[in-house]
């Protein structure tokens, strides 16, 4: 084992993972983590704890984390290369290895462009294909990126993102390739909604055979709007909402039951999907509906490892 | 070359306020071709800030580079007869005539941008920060430094879409343009080495050549 997580217990041990997302608030209040903590905890494997996601500023992902870790909730830190240099990511790695964070996900972050301070210094010191092999070293050899030995252990399960949506398409699993060469243990996706493409995709995985090097986690957007619908084709750079998907949407008499249907649906199909190991559900402001999700896609109860 | 733009002519106003003799000194090389403060660019603020306020009296001229001191030198003789000097040079030159005249204000009219072509006509883009450490022999001679928005060396990031940035529809990925100049001079074996880390350069730079120092010192 790597790191003895949950996370890394269910994967390595060959069960489907199911993993979502708890945002932070835009606020100092821990009851907000706390209560997607307590709603999620049944119905989910591990969760990630975002990183001033789309460039807004939340609580730290740092602090999230801890406070899942509080109530017996596994979490999965993200961490952005755009806010910290080499320094302040190594140094987070060793803090949240001491308060037993045992899940990174490294990410580039959105630009801050985005965010709401949008006139921000992005640092971008390192990207995250580099952050994936400074953790992997720092975990695997004990060393710093400058080679320095480092006193304990890091045990981390380490995580990158692979967008399947994203061009070159047909770079995208070279791209993987590297992520996983880096050290990429396992692999959250952009939100599916265009299966036959993302088919496609894993298909150029498993030809090159990064299926068996990692664990494909399927991302997942469960649509509680055809506005929401819209403004993810529109406006989401990467994803890839196809028409058919708007208009069901446009066309439901309840859009909340058309878009769980819609999620259930995606599950069923990617379950038959080889090389897919698990899903991740990214409900933002719908966290609510993930334990309903989990049930009726057949995934209930959790496995304890 | 350096691509500036000019500041919006209130701010100058302001900077110039205090003053009632101004030589405004334009730079005959960058600022010229990005047409911020050339010949041209220097009669019209000239004249801009003469028809803003009648009692002033402003003075043009313009040197080559303003960024070497034998091309400075050129300003000595007029200098004495004004109570600032409006620089249209970028920062560098700025800094390079302050420097020249200690005890003269000199006052920066344009706002310098980064180094760059003009990518269409009116539209400059920036293609190198120099970081210090090239490697467009391994990017299709296309900087992704400078020219990914999130300067990274393993990219495509997955907001790229349709050779478009993440930042803005009218910003190429330099990734995916990267990805088809590799593809095209048969080098895509380059996009699957193992990422190195960046050594980032200390700022200010400084570049010594020891072999000139000594050829001067003997």
């Amino acid at each position: 084992m790597k790191s003895g997580s949950n996370l890394e217990r269910i994967l390595e041990g060959g069960q489907f993972a199911v993993t979502a997302e708890a945002g932070p608030p835009k606020g100092s209040s821990p009851k907000v983590i706390q209560r997607k903590g307590e709603l999620l905890k049944l119905c989910c494997d591990a969760l990630n704890v975002t990183d001033n996601q789309t460039a807004i500023v939340r609580m730290s992902s740092l602090s999230g984390c801890v406070l899942l870790k509080e109530l017996g909730v596994e979490p999965v830190l993200q961490m952005v290369v755009r806010d910290r240099n080499r320094l302040a990511l190594q140094g987070d790695i060793l803090g949240a290895a001491a308060l037993g964070i045992r899940n990174v996900l490294c990410l580039s972050g959105d630009h801050q462009r985005f965010g709401n301070h949008p006139a921000a210094k992005g640092v971008y010191d390192i990207d995250s294909i580099q952050f994936i092999q400074m953790v992997k070293t720092m975990r695997d050899e004990h060393r710093f990126l400058n080679g320095e030995e480092i006193s304990g252990d890091v045990p981390f399960f380490i995580g990158a993102a692979a967008n399947p949506f994203a061009d070159p398409f047909e770079f995208r699993v070279t791209r993987l390739a590297k992520k996983v060469n880096a050290g990429a243990d396992f692999i959250q996706t952009q939100g599916i909604f265009d299966v036959p493409k993302f088919v496609e995709w894993m298909k150029m995985v498993r030809d090159r055979g990064l299926h068996e090097k990692t664990h494909i986690l399927a991302g997942l957007i469960p649509i509680k709007s055809v506005g929401m619908a819209r403004y993810m084709r529109n406006n989401v750079s990467g994803l890839s909402v196809p028409q058919e998907i708007v208009d069901r949407m446009a066309d439901a008499k309840d859009a909340k039951e058309e878009g769980v249907k819609i999620c259930l649906e995606t599950i069923e199909q990617l379950k038959e999907v080889e090389g897919i190991h698990g899903i991740h559900i990214m409900a933002v402001a719908w966290e609510d509906i993930v334990p309903r999700i989990v049930e009726e896609a057949g995934l209930m109860p959790r496995p304890v490892v | 070359m350096i691509i500036a733009e000019q500041k919006a002519l209130t701010e100058i106003e302001d900077m110039v306020g205090p003053y009632r003799k101004i030589l405004v000194v334009g730079c005959g090389t960058c600022m010229t071709f990005c047409s911020a403060g050339g010949p041209d660019e220097v009669g019209q603020l000239a004249e801009a800030l003469a028809s803003g306020n009648k009692d002033i009296v402003v003075e043009k001229s313009t040197i080559p580079r303003q960024c070497a001191v034998k091309f400075i030198d050129r300003l000595e003789s007029k200098v004495g007869d004004y109570e600032a000097i409006l620089s249209m040079a970028c920062g560098n030159g700025v800094q390079a005539v302050a420097s020249r005249f200690p005890n003269k204000p000199v006052l920066p009219a344009l706002n310098t941008q980064f180094i760059g072509v003009e990518a269409e006509s009116g539209i400059w883009t920036e293609t190198c920060m120099a970081c210090g450490d090239c490697i467009l022999w391994r990017t299709g001679g296309i900087c992704p430094v400078t020219r990914c928005a999130k300067g990274l060396l393993n990219g495509a990031c997955g907001g790229a879409s349709e050779g478009k940035c993440e930042v803005s529809k009218d910003r190429p990925c330099a990734w995916q343009e990267i990805y088809h100049a590799l593809k095209r001079l048969n080098m895509l074996h380059y996009l699957k080495e193992k990422p190195q880390v960046k050594d980032w350069p200390i700022h200010p730079g400084r570049v010594v050549r020891q072999d000139l120092r000594e050829v001067e010192a003997s």
